[in-house]
């Protein structure tokens, strides 16, 4: 398999694959080749799915395996410029304003030249990942873009492409180069053609049950084996159902923690029944579960793992 | 398409430069147009007039081109155009094309493909608007179009009646729509924008206001949150005991679609499909036509439960986020058994800001909650109204304008029937 030395940038799919491993990441060939894409094709990367399958993680295990800095954008309803580009410091303004008037100066350009300068510019996350130096062009998240209002996604339209914002006083200011951009969505709103046709696209699943089971072999390291063979049997069963919202790998890793923690070796109903909210966060799924299909549930996963040995 | 042929004799003649008639053969060409739904204004006549006098009348090429550049201004009306071109300017005279256009057998028709073109009953509508003398006694040529179009078989006959809209049930829908804005249909953003009156203050704005005078005088500018409308999310059956009155919500849906953002649109009748993209394209009746080609059971059977458990599933997170209002649009004839339908509308219920039921049923003055279905689903839902004309229509406008209106109460069909 091949190596990947911190700090660089894979040179193929099987190295994206071994940086993402190396930092307990398990990704499938298809996400390792569409990472490796965007980061070779310097575009952003688009990545959509159910809440707790791992997204946001990707944008941290990049910073981490490419030592850059990570830049973090969280999205919601009504972010504007100011709290996601920049802002001036008005108080420093102000009082700057009343020391000059105290000192007598009245010269009003020297005033505006001063008050408008990088001094008082607050960088906002934007801002800090177009604008740092060469060589360092930080990973750049935008996490869960779908909370944000057309408006803003309209923005982002023009950094995205040209990596670029204005500010009235300052000017155009520039990235020397390009941030690595990661975009989550989780889909509760539809997200615009024109945003999606910059960035390569990519659909994250829950993983396949050998995928989890290694998951939590290297997540839950405390968890023995036949728990941790039996919490994926069951979470993958659970999402075979019609649930309102089926567990994400995040809450399999949560499960098999807290069951870890009691020292529980193995599933019974009764332990199910206390733990399950760790696993799922609808009272109706809950109180389906509790009853008698989850207990028929629980007996299916126990036999087919009996089958297997 | 436009073929090369020459502009028809007494076009040309009627239409030759200078003598004027030209000018007004434009000038009621644009009227038609501007009937059937296109926005054009006298400056565009002009410009299309001037136009038509430059390039002078020779190829019939040339002319089309010279008024689509000049009333074309959206593609969406392109469509609209290019039929109402060959229907007003083909025939050799002007008269006898009136005569056709108003005669029951319309001969230019015949060679056409048999499916009506999207658009087309708009525009025959108004080429004849203002001709009311001139216009047949009782048997219409509509009666031989529909009989014409209707190819084969129940269905598609009702496909046919869904695709069309008429000139004045457009304008009903847009008149209706009128009324739509009004300032209690908004909900507060986080955003702001400029005010003029005190408000909260805008340190930016004041800030920058403030270096007109260097710094000495510091006015304060303020700033308000932004209004805006909260999504709507409408749920519209279409199964056959509803076919009827879903046309004329479409219609509704379509003028309202345009009108403001965030509009989503479903139809079901015993599956469920999401039309919100085919209801954006701005030409009424080919947004009616792809809705027709995405729904694969119009006029089938109904299953309530099933279609909302599938919504729920679904889409519930995606479009009801941001203190979405719902529409559902049903008789409420489950034919399913009920226990799933009301999991499902009480879990719809609870995911949205409003859930307000149209019943086209409603309209009955005896109407009684008795149906299963509609049992099941009065408790959950916050208004309960009829919908079966563009009046009802308005009443709703009003609801969800945010202004009271009375007798929508969905408890009161639940107390009659217990007391």
């Amino acid at each position: 398999m091949a190596k990947h030395e911190t700090g660089k940038l894979p040179q193929s799919i099987d190295e994206t694959m071994a940086m993402l491993e190396a930092q307990n990441y398990l990704a499938g060939t298809q996400l390792a080749t569409v990472l490796f894409l965007a980061l070779k094709m310097k575009r952003p990367l688009f990545l959509e799915g159910e809440a707790g399958v791992g997204k946001t993680e990707i944008a941290k295990v990049l910073a981490r395996s490419l030592d850059r800095p990570l830049i973090r954008l969280q999205c919601y309803e009504g972010l504007d410029v100011s709290s996601a580009v920049y802002e001036w410091n008005y108080p420093a303004q102000m009082l700057e304003i009343r020391l000059s008037e105290a000192a007598g100066t009245v010269d009003r350009q020297r005033i505006e030249g001063d008050i408008f300068s990088e001094r008082f510019l607050i960088r906002r996350p934007v801002l800090q990942a177009i604008s740092a130096g060469v060589g360092r062009a930080p990973v750049f998240l935008i996490d869960e873009l779908d909370r944000t209002d057309e408006a803003f996604e309209a923005f982002l339209l023009e950094v995205l492409s040209d990596f670029q914002v204005t500010i009235p006083e300052l000017g155009t200011i520039k990235a020397d180069e390009p941030p690595i951009v990661i975009i989550t969505t989780n889909r509760t709103r539809e997200i615009h053609d024109a945003l999606k046709r910059r960035c390569l696209y990519h659909w994250v699943d829950y993983p396949k049950a050998a995928q989890e089971l290694e998951i939590i072999r290297r997540k839950v390291p405390g968890c023995s084996a036949t728990l941790s063979r039996e919490v994926v049997a069951y979470v993958q069963r659970l999402r075979a159902i019609d649930l309102f919202k089926n567990p994400g790998v995040a809450e399999t890793i949560d499960w098999a923690t807290a069951l870890t923690e009691l020292d529980r070796l193995a599933l019974d109903p009764e332990t199910i029944a206390d733990t399950l909210g760790t696993l799922l966060k609808y009272q109706d799924d809950i109180a389906r579960i509790e009853g008698a299909e989850g207990r028929k549930l629980l007996a299916e996963v126990k036999a087919e793992l009996l089958a297997q040995g | 398409m436009v073929d090369d042929q020459i502009v028809s004799s007494v076009a040309v003649s009627s239409v030759a430069p200078g003598d004027g008639k030209l000018a007004d053969n434009i000038v009621f060409f644009a009227r038609a147009l501007r009937r059937a739904g296109m926005r054009i204004g006298p400056a565009a006549i002009a410009d299309a007039i001037d136009a038509a006098t430059l390039i002078g009348i020779g190829s019939r090429n040339e002319f089309y081109a010279a008024l689509q550049c000049t009333f074309v201004k959206r593609h969406e009306d392109q469509l609209l155009f290019d039929e109402a071109f060959n229907l007003f300017w083909r025939s050799r005279d002007l008269v006898q094309k009136m005569i056709a256009l108003l005669s029951p057998i319309a001969p230019e028709r015949q060679g056409e493909d048999r499916a009506r073109r999207a658009g087309a009953e708009r525009l025959r509508e108004a080429l004849l608007a203002g001709r009311d003398d001139a216009r047949p006694p009782r048997d219409e040529p509509e009666i031989e179009i529909d009989a014409r179009d209707t190819v084969s078989g129940r269905e598609l006959f009702r496909k046919a009646d869904f695709a069309q809209m008429t000139a004045a049930e457009i304008a009903e829908a847009r008149k209706v729509l009128s009324s739509l804005i009004l300032p209690l249909d908004r909900v507060r953003t986080r955003r702001f924008r400029a005010a003029h009156r005190p408000a909260r203050i805008d340190p930016r704005a004041t800030m920058r206001d403030a270096m007109r005078f260097g710094g000495e005088l510091i006015l304060p500018r303020f700033r308000e949150p932004r209004l805006v409308h909260p999504p709507l999310v409408v749920l519209a059956d279409i199964s056959g005991s509803m076919s009827q009155y879903t046309r004329i919500f479409l219609h509704f849906l379509h003028a309202l679609t345009e009108q403001r953002q965030r509009v989503h649109t479903f139809l079901f009748g015993t599956r469920l499909t999401n039309v919100t993209r085919q209801m954006r394209n701005r030409d009424p009746d080919e947004a009616l036509d792809e809705c027709v080609a995405a729904v694969k059971d119009w006029s089938g059977g109904t299953r309530i439960g099933e279609t909302l458990h599938e919504f729920n599933r679904r889409w519930l997170r995606r479009v009801l986020g941001q203190g979405a209002i719902v529409l559902l649009i049903t008789d409420g004839l489950e034919r399913d058994d009920t226990a799933e339908l009301e999991v499902e509308i009480d879990r719809l219920h609870r995911s949205c800001r409003r859930l307000i039921w149209l019943n086209p049923l409603l309209r009955f003055d005896g109407f009684e909650a008795r149906a299963r279905g509609v049992r099941a689903m009065l408790p959950h839902v916050d208004e309960f109204r009829a919908v079966h004309n563009l009046e009802s229509v308005a009443e709703l406008v009003k609801s969800l304008s945010g202004q009271g209106v009375q007798g929508a109460d969905p408890r009161r069909f639940l107390r009659a029937r217990t007391a």
